[in-house]
């Protein structure tokens, strides 16, 4: 068997979650005939005639329809062809889908699928990172799978979920990322997991941040031997604390680590949630580090460095493992 | 399919007529009720009427069928609400902050319904409604259950200037979805006049532009909203589409009970479009003999009691309990964070 691709993983949860329920639809831009800007829904119209449609470019509405029609009990997969252009449907997923079950007590179980992150060339308006926007707000769950397996796994429970579920896929991996098959572990959405084992500090990221984190970490083990442990969130909302707080009461050492902005967001999360319930586990002060807080830039000479790097990372580690 | 617009002089008429016109009452005699208990004090929060408005709104919810149709209403759809067959009982809990009520203390006055049974609660985002009730009518043609189902939603005249206006019509268009798209032009958005808010010299031309049929009604004329509302879901359901009835008449009330509307322009309130849809009800009822004087009064103290039935209900019920409330966002406990 050839290798997967984290973009095979999702098209292949697609095609599972729509072989295996009927209720399940796929809705989006130039989804059907053309298989979408990424191809995660190649040939599903084929295979599933009526079941994925075509939308205008109308954001705000795409939501709208996704929601009211997990209201009357379908299990819409909502394609946002970038990210980015989820802002135009932000009202909608907000104030209607993330309201609605506390509100009424009838739940909207719809997946927003969100091409997410940097790569080079894409510039300011294909490139951003949405989950910790969205992670504010009560009501959505938001995902942000890092491997084959997980973008497997997790987009089929997604799609199983009864709750909004905010599914951030990382477009940088969809190509890159191999795996000899969709077998993992299947954890469950809101377990994060030990990606790599460590002792002397704890970087804690998700998604394709989790990939530089691992680099830094085997830059470090070659270079003085230092063992850092690598934690995944894999889901930012809900957010798995027990196994961030037991890390770093193992490391005593934290760098929140991710791609997003600055401002507030996962990493900010994650430093307060540490220092609030582990401050006594802590042998240094916590470290972020973000993306840059200026829009992302377009070209790859500015884009790689608007980013954590392997390189940026190993260097935060230095200063956190020296203090 | 012809339409099938029944002559309002047959029995079925009759019994239509009457229905819309006590949905109006009923609606009439609960808003003054509300506006009486804001004024005492004892609601919390806003209270936004719809009078002026009972006519297009009844008129429309009355063609629509609970446990098939959608039917999202928004703020000033008190009387389609009673039409549709929304419980007294439902609006004067969610006022009073019953706990008992479809939204249990959690939202309020106009944000209400039971999405279970067809009616959306709606949020306070202007149009946002519109893709939602197309989203339903798109998931009941995937399940094969679309035929002859209608889905209807009421907006005002500064709705028609939002995004979600646009992005929802022209959507359903696509779809060919069974919509029908109500602009109650009432002339203000909260204060603000129409011309500050739309160029266009009428708002029903605006579905030419979108690709739907169009149809315009005096929104004071009870008789002319039934016909109208009646060809408009009668061709939805028929599969013509979605169908854009623009009706025109005054807010005959502030924005809400904050609000004592002022601003409303004096020749406004004088012209045709000042008139009171009931007050006109009453005399096409009596004239049209849908309906004798006495009858009407009989409706009249009826409402009465059984609004002050659903006050007293309500007013006797407790409120939510902080300690009770479960605090869950989430259906599923597991996504639900504690702090």
């Amino acid at each position: 068997m050839s290798d997967v691709t984290y973009i095979d993983a999702i098209h292949a949860a697609l095609d599972e979650s729509m072989d295996q329920d009927s209720s399940v639809f796929l809705y989006g831009q130039d989804i059907g005939k053309f298989g979408g800007a990424f191809k995660a829904t190649k040939g599903l119209l084929e295979k599933y005639p009526g079941r994925v449609l075509d939308a205008p470019i109308s954001e705000d509405a795409m939501a709208g329809v996704a929601i009211g029609a997990a209201i009357e009990g379908a299990r819409p997969v909502l394609e946002m062809q970038f990210a980015d252009f989820s802002s135009v449907a932000f009202n909608q997923i907000i104030n209607q889908a993330a309201t609605h079950y506390y509100r009424t007590g009838v739940p909207v179980p719809l997946t927003m699928r969100l091409p997410s992150g940097g790569t080079p060339g894409s510039g300011p308006f294909h490139s951003q990172s949405m989950e910790s926007i969205y992670a504010h707000y009560p009501g959505l769950v938001v995902v942000t799978p890092a491997t084959v397996a997980d973008a497997y796994s997790m987009l089929l429970d997604s799609i199983k979920l009864d709750d909004p579920v905010i599914y951030c896929e990382h477009k940088f991996l969809y190509r890159w990322l191999k795996s000899k098959d969709l077998a993992g572990d299947h954890l469950p959405i809101g377990q994060a997991r030990i990606t790599r084992p460590g002792k002397h500090a704890t970087v804690v990221t998700y998604s394709a941040m989790v990939h530089e984190a691992v680099r830094a970490a085997e830059m470090l083990q070659k270079d003085g031997g230092w063992e850092i442990e690598v934690v995944d969130l894999r889901s930012v909302k809900p957010l798995d604390t027990d196994t961030i707080i037991a890390s770093v009461a193992r490391t005593g050492r934290l760098l929140a680590l991710g791609e997003a902005f600055p401002w507030g967001g996962v990493t900010a999360e994650v430093v307060s949630r540490v220092c609030a319930d582990g401050f006594h586990l802590l042998d240094a002060p916590p470290v972020r580090l973000n993306a840059k807080d200026t829009p992302i830039p377009y070209h790859p000479k500015l884009w790689s460095s608007h980013r954590p790097t392997p390189e940026s990372i190993a260097e935060e580690l230095r200063k956190l493992l020296a203090y | 399919m012809d339409d099938n617009t029944k002559d309002l002089d047959q029995t079925s008429g009759r019994e239509h007529v009457r229905r819309v016109f006590n949905a109006m009452l009923t609606a009439r005699v609960l808003e003054n009720k509300l506006g009486s208990l804001y004024k005492a004090g004892k609601i919390v929060g806003g209270v936004y009427l719809g009078k002026g408005q009972e006519a297009v709104s009844a008129s429309m919810a009355s063609c629509l069928e609970k446990g098939k149709d959608v039917y999202a209403p928004l703020i000033r759809d008190q009387a389609g609400r009673t039409a549709f067959g929304e419980e007294l009982i439902d609006c004067t809990r969610t006022y009073l902050g019953s706990v008992n009520g479809p939204m249990r203390g959690r939202d309020g006055n106009i944000h209400r319904g039971r999405p279970a049974e067809g009616m959306l609660a709606m949020i306070s985002h202007l149009g946002a409604a519109i893709p939602v009730v197309a989203g339903m009518l798109l998931a009941k043609r995937l399940k094969g259950e679309l035929n002859g189902v209608v889905g209807a939603t009421c907006v005002g005249d500064g709705c028609t200037s939002t995004g979600a206006f646009h992005e929802g019509l022209n959507t359903a268009a696509v779809e060919k979805l069974p919509l029908v798209l109500t602009v109650a032009n009432n002339q203000y958005a909260y204060s603000t006049p129409n011309d500050r808010q739309f160029a266009c010299e009428n708002l029903v031309d605006k579905a030419i532009g979108y690709g739907v049929r169009g149809h315009s009604v005096d929104g004071t004329d009870m008789l002319a909203c039934i016909e109208v509302m009646h060809e408009a879901v009668s061709r939805a359901r028929a599969g013509d589409g979605p169908q854009l009835v623009v009706a025109s008449m005054l807010r005959l009330t502030g924005h809400g009970e904050h609000d004592d509307g002022s601003y409303v322009d004096a020749a406004l309130r004088s012209s045709g479009l000042g008139r009171d849809s009931i007050e006109i009800g009453i005399k096409q009822l009596v004239e049209g003999g849908f309906a004798s004087i006495e009858e009407v009064e009989q409706w009249q103290d009826d409402a009465a009691n059984r609004v002050q039935e659903a006050v007293a209900i309500a007013q006797k019920e407790d409120g939510p309990d902080p300690y009770k409330d479960d605090w869950m966002a989430y259906s599923n406990a597991e996504m639900q964070m504690q702090k």
